[in-house]
């Protein structure tokens, strides 16, 4: 199939779905899809880092803050300008610019950042790496309350919504593709070497700083979008939906589906936030019961639920032991 | 000069209790080489167990507002907490490592007990939960379902991302999600000593950590205990060869961890005496990094972590934005790895090619 | 001056000096073997050479360039590749993707290319995929290409380490220890290969290796070390005859 087939044909279904599904599922459901689609891109990005790379990060959370109160404060202060700019256009046009400028300036802002992390700290290793990128998406947190002008400790409201089930499912195909094209080129064999020996990786002539970062950078980048995602459906950002415990639920994602795997990735973005919606009525108990089922997960099946499985070609076995 | 001597003291108070927090860290990290999330829940459970012991009528009718009485919910809580430290790790860690049995039961009886509680509200309702939870978990053990041996030290820090948010909720279900009041224990005066004036609580938590500081390294330096917890965090496997149960000394360390950590929750908690079951999560995480700061798996190390971290904190409060209070401890952190990878007391490795 | 310079290398680690003031020149097209009792520093010196480990003094020069302040993988993309003691393929990939990783450093994609899956990208992908078949064939792998790498046996995964070292196009290959591990019959087979590569990719060789045999048969050049000086450099006929070596080997006094 040719490609601009594809992305024609997927464009219209989405189009399509988002014109409908609102009706079919109801108003409550959709919003369940959505946040569904928001974590699969979160989940399939921070798939790269940690389940590809073999770096683990924590602070995933931080990059998606830094991408949702970029597009947020871009399009909440810099909208009617914008809107002025594109008057000429229809009202459904000037917000997908709009949103387009969001999504733009918070995969900017998310990549610099993680650029600006990712450098100094992959030069640590394990353990390492991962507190300090925990005390990364901390620091950009407490820093985010303390900005009055993105609402501080109160919360930014009054964001423009922008995006639908539309924009967020086409940003999921467009990160699935893009994930799955990069793992299987050079590029995602440089990943993967460095996941599996780093010195034999080295030897061979894989810049291993140079690949880390870039896993790193374009995985921050996808966070942000799927930051200003959200905040473009909420209409409200809040520092606490951006604690470390948010990175956590992204890490059970990955790991829940089998690290280093697309699917799985999918799989568990789309289990755990299901399941934490479903049983939503039983409060704190739901919660005991989903640590319970990760725990008992990581016991009896440590590579995750599909573990090395993969439906697309290449198959790529869970990470070496350490 | 008085408020900044002030300070001081008040910084090495909080260090203090950040340092009995780290500590368990640093030694879980030395024989395991786990980050123990979980572990500032612990605290958290330290915390609430002291709340409880001190609330018992017996109690507060006999020994009121008394030396007594506090010794009697420390120690309480201190043993309570080593005994959740070993469940923690004879069901939540242990699995992947040696061979155990009845995890499925230990963990499904925990679900029927919640699930007991949520249904029928009364203690029989829990212990009839638990009672099915803990059959079905045998039933399927007895079926053949055993834990996989752990490769990848990966899958124990999820286990431990688990083990923490578990112990989080379940404190939710457990202690109520509102926050709780710890009772005054001990009696409040002022003492003057020159200019400056000191609240006793600050002085007796400062003189407990201590006193519990130098009771550990008594044990770690000089029982047989201490001398195999040691050469545990040396080389696991190494000690397993040269006769001594690593199985039973890991625990011993979690035990002993986990009193201190407790003894840390119930410290902070006369000076700060609201409760609520999230209170460990940024105590927890700071801890861990001052036992990271002190460089990891080093017991000294840990207690200077904690008091530079206790310390830095205080004197931003004191001098500066209370606001970014949460985050002086992780840019801490990340100067010193980038700086100083192995931390202040920490060794360096290098990787054999 | 030769292909590759050591110059007067010293190598501490802690109060341990693992390489001494070591002097060793490679020429074009060397087979050149170093060898040593055990903890003579060989290994040492191989990780000194590629990058691993800094030295403390003296310098390191491949073809008049200086490499000892580099990084591994820009000294292996100048043109020095290696294998290790304790084999390290890449355990999650298969035979053929081992040896494709190591191609990529001679055949760059761009990531534009490679995120939008370009046609550009797919002729680079098929010709880095038939280098690396070719080189497959070589070693006698081309028919276990798909299996994963850590699936094969012992002395295939040797000599698959071999040709993904061979894979970067290198100028000097260094081998530790090819043969450990390996039955006599498959020492012959190896040394008869590592002659054959010498010849036919024209690279220089050098050698650590413990069995004699394969040392002093394929070698044209050794060189002893202990205690990380040299003791002794001649052909292997000098060396078997040098009483400095069998004492160093018997362990004297």
């Amino acid at each position: 199939m040719k490609k601009w087939v594809f992305w024609l044909v997927a464009l219209a279904a989405l189009a399509a779905m988002e014109s409908s599904l609102r009706g079919l599922i109801g108003a409550y459901n959709y919003q369940i899809v959505i946040l569904v689609g928001i974590n699969i891109i979160l989940a399939v990005s921070l798939n790269l880092i940690n389940g590809y790379t073999g770096q683990f990060s924590i602070g995933h959370a931080g990059f998606y803050a830094v991408g949702a109160y970029t597009s947020a404060s871009l399009v909440f202060y810099g909208g009617p300008a914008i809107r002025g700019a594109t008057a000429f256009l229809p009202q459904i046009a000037q917000n997908a610019v709009l949103l387009l400028a969001g999504i733009f300036a918070a995969a900017i802002a998310a990549g610099i950042a993680g650029w600006a992390v990712g450098i100094p700290s992959l030069r640590l290793r394990g353990d390492y790496l991962a507190i300090v990128t925990l005390g990364f998406g901390e620091i950009i947190r407490v820093l985010i309350l303390n900005i009055d002008a993105i609402g501080g400790s109160r919360g930014f409201s009054g964001i423009p919504q922008l995006s639908n089930f539309f924009w967020v499912y086409l940003v999921v195909l467009i990160t699935v593709v893009t994930v799955h094209n990069l793992v299987n080129s050079s590029y995602g064999r440089a990943f993967i070497s460095i996941r599996d020996d780093e010195i034999a990786a080295e030897a061979m002539g894989v810049d291993t700083t140079r690949y880390k970062v870039m896993s790193f950078v374009i995985s921050s980048m996808f966070a942000g979008i799927a930051g200003s995602l959200f905040g473009h459906y909420t209409m409200y950002l809040h520092p606490n939906s951006f604690l470390f415990t948010t990175s956590f639920y992204l890490i059970i994602m990955i790991v829940i589906g089998g690290l280093g795997s697309i699917e799985g990735a999918i799989l568990g973005a789309v289990l755990v936030t299901v399941l934490l919606e479903v049983f939503r009525e039983f409060g704190a108990f739901r919660l005991v019961n989903f640590s319970i089922l990760l725990v008992l997960i990581m016991i009896y099946r440590p590579q995750g639920l599909l573990g090395a499985w993969t439906l697309f070609r290449p198959r790529k076995a869970a990470p070496a032991a350490k | 000069m008085e408020t900044f001597l002030q300070q001081v003291i008040n910084g090495i108070s909080q260090g203090s209790a950040y340092a009995l927090i780290a500590l368990g860290y640093t030694m879980v990290y030395g024989v395991l080489r786990l980050i123990n999330f979980a572990h500032g829940d612990v605290y958290m459970f330290g915390a609430f167990m002291g709340y409880y012991l001190a609330n018992i009528p017996w109690i507060e009718s006999r020994l009121g507002t008394s030396a007594a009485s506090a010794v009697f919910v420390m120690l309480g809580a201190m043993i309570l907490s080593a005994g959740l430290g070993i469940l923690i790790e004879q069901f939540a860690y242990r699995p992947g490592r040696s061979a155990t049995r009845f995890t499925l039961a230990f963990w499904f009886g925990v679900l029927g007990a919640g699930g007991g509680q949520l249904v029928g509200q009364t203690f029989a309702s829990v212990v009839l939960g638990a009672v099915v939870g803990i059959a079905v978990g045998a039933v399927l053990e007895w079926l053949g379902i055993r834990p996989v041996r752990q490769e990848s030290r990966l899958a124990l820090l999820i286990i431990a991302i688990g083990v923490s948010l578990f112990l989080e909720n379940g404190g939710q279900q457990a202690f109520g999600a509102d926050p709780k009041f710890f009772p005054q224990i001990i009696p409040t005066t002022s003492l003057n000593i020159g200019p400056l004036n000191l609240d006793s609580q600050r002085v007796i938590v400062l003189l407990v950590s201590l006193a519990l500081m130098v009771v550990l390294t008594v044990i770690v330096q000089y029982t047989k205990t201490g001398k195999a917890m040691r050469a545990v965090s040396f080389n696991l496997d190494a000690a397993k060869l040269m006769g001594i149960n690593t199985d039973r000394i890991i625990a011993f360390t979690f035990a002993l961890g986990s009193a201190l950590a407790a003894a840390g929750g119930i410290l902070v908690s006369l000076l700060y005496p609201r409760i609520d079951p999230l209170m460990g999560v940024m105590p927890g995480l700071k801890a861990f990094v001052a036992a990271v700061l002190g460089g990891i798996g080093s017991i000294p190390g840990a207690m200077i972590g904690g008091l530079i971290i206790g310390m830095a904190e205080v004197m931003a409060v004191g001098y500066g934005q209370s606001t970014y209070r949460d985050a002086i401890a992780f840019v801490i952190l990340v100067l010193i790895l980038l700086l100083r990878p192995a931390g202040i007391m920490g060794k360096g490795m290098i990787e054999k090619v | 001056m030769g292909i590759l310079d050591v110059r007067n290398c010293t190598k501490r680690f802690g109060g341990l000096i693992a390489v001494k003031a070591l002097d060793m020149c490679l020429n074009q097209g060397d087979l050149y073997g170093l060898i040593g009792p055990n903890g003579a520093g060989k290994t040492t010196v191989f990780n000194l050479i590629t990058g691993v480990y800094k030295t403390d003094e003296g310098s390191i020069e491949l073809d008049g360039r200086t490499i000892h302040r580099s990084k591994p993988s820009s000294i292996a993309s100048l043109g020095i590749s290696r294998t290790f003691q304790n084999i390290r393929l890449f355990r999650s990939m298969t035979v053929l993707e081992n040896v494709k990783v190591a191609r990529h450093m001679r055949k760059k994609q761009g990531i534009v290319d490679a995120i939008v899956h370009t046609r550009h990208l797919k002729s680079e992908e098929d010709e880095i995929e038939r280098d690396a078949m070719q080189l497959l064939k070589i070693f006698n792998l081309d028919a276990r290409a798909d299996e994963l790498a850590f699936n094969l046996p012992y002395g295939s995964q040797r000599r698959l380490e071999i040709a993904r070292a061979l894979a970067t196009a290198p100028k000097v290959l260094l081998l530790d220890e090819p043969a450990a591990g390996m039955n006599p019959q498959e020492s012959l087979e190896l040394m008869r290969l590592i002659r054959s590569i010498r010849d036919e990719f024209h690279i220089t060789i050098l050698l650590v290796e413990h069995n004699m045999k394969v040392v002093m048969g394929v070698c044209e050049k050794i060189q002893v070390i202990d205690y990380g000086e040299t003791i002794a450099l001649g052909t292997p006929r000098e060396i078997q005859g040098n009483p400095k070596v069998i004492e160093a080997y018997l362990g004297g006094a």
